[in-house]
C-alpha cells in the first residue's frame, strides 16, 4: 500500500519554452532506463529476495515513482501551451497527431515502452548487479539530457535526479555487500 | 588530486571527418570509491540536504552542461 503526497519531491521549474527538451526527457519517462522502467524493476523484484534487501527495494522503487512524476511534470511543462507549428519544429509532429499533448510512455525516438526492458531472474546477485547497471545507465543519460539543454532550472531539477541515481547505486552495491555476508570477516580468497 | 572525471584520449585518425576531439572525459561518481558507508560520515544540514539530492556529502558530485555558467567543465 501507498500513501500519497500531493507535492513533487523536488520543485519543478521550467524557464523556456523548447517543445525540444521534452522530445529528450521523454527518454527518463518511457526509455529503457527511465524512471517507469526503475520502478517496475525494482518493485517487482521485491517478492524473491532476501528479506534483508526487500525494504531497499521498495523505498527505491517507491522513489523512481516519484521521479517519474517530476519527469512528467517537465515534459508537460514544456509542451502545454506549444503550437502545433513550434512541436513540428521540435521533431515531435508524430507524437502529436498521434497524442496530441498527452504524455505516452515511450523513448525519444518514439519507442514504446516494453516489458522487456526490464528483468528479474531470480538470481539475488544477478539482480542487484542489473539493478546497479541501471542505475548507472540512468545517471548517465541525465548527464546527456543535461548536455542537451540550456534551461538552467530545468537542469537544476535534472541534477536533483541524477544525484539521486548515485545514491541509490551506493545503496544497491551495499545490498549485494549484505547478502555477501562476508563483510565483518576478515578473509581473503 | 581526486576528482570524478576522467580523461582518455582516443585516436586520431588523419582522415576523421570532423575536428577531432582529442581528450573524452568520463564521470567516476563517489559511490564507486565509497564501500560500504562507514558510520558517522559529515552530513549536509536537512534544508541543504533536500536540495543537493544526498545528506551525505561524500556522495554530492553534480553534474553541468556545457551552458551553464555554473560549468564545471563536464558535458564536451
Ligand atoms: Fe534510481
Amino acid at each position: 500500500m501507498w500513501i500519497y503526497e500531493k507535492k513533487l519531491q523536488y520543485p519543478v521549474r521550467v524557464s523556456t519554452c523548447n517543445p525540444k527538451l521534452a522530445k529528450y526527457l521523454i527518454e527518463q519517462y518511457g526509455g529503457a532506463d527511465g524512471e517507469l522502467a526503475a520502478a517496475l524493476r525494482y518493485l517487482n523484484q521485491r517478492y524473491s529476495i532476501p528479506d534483508k534487501v526487500i525494504g531497499l527495494l521498495t523505498d527505491i522503487g517507491t522513489e523512481e515513482l516519484a521521479h517519474l512524476e517530476m519527469i512528467a511534470t517537465m515534459v508537460y511543462k514544456l509542451t502545454k501551451d506549444a503550437t502545433p507549428e513550434q512541436l513540428k519544429e521540435a521533431g515531435i509532429a508524430p507524437h502529436y497527431v498521434d497524442h496530441d499533448r498527452a504524455l505516452f510512455y515511450h523513448n525519444a525516438a518514439g519507442v514504446p515502452f516494453t516489458a522487456t526492458y526490464i528483468q528479474a531472474k531470480g538470481d539475488p546477485i544477478a539482480d542487484l548487479y542489473e539493478d546497479i547497471a541501471a542505475e548507472e545507465k540512468a545517471r548517465a543519460t541525465y548527464q546527456w539530457i543535461i548536455n542537451m539543454s540550456d534551461d538552467p532550472d530545468l537542469n537544476d531539477g535534472l541534477r536533483f535526479l541524477r544525484e539521486r541515481e548515485i545514491i541509490h547505486s551506493q545503496r544497491f552495491r551495499e545490498a549485494v555487500e549484505i547478502l555477501k555476508e562476508e563483510r565483518d570477516r576478515k578473509k581473503f580468497f | 588530486m581526486f576528482t570524478t572525471r576522467k580523461q582518455y584520449m582516443p585516436y586520431v585518425s588523419p582522415f576523421d571527418p570532423c575536428p577531432p576531439i582529442h581528450v573524452k572525459t568520463y564521470v567516476t561518481a563517489p559511490n564507486l570509491y565509497a564501500g560500504f558507508q562507514p558510520p558517522n560520515l559529515p552530513q549536509f544540514s536537512l534544508h541543504e540536504a533536500l536540495k543537493k539530492g544526498t545528506l551525505w556529502k561524500i556522495f554530492y558530485d553534480p553534474y553541468y552542461g556545457p551552458y551553464e555558467v555554473n560549468n564545471k567543465g563536464d558535458g564536451l
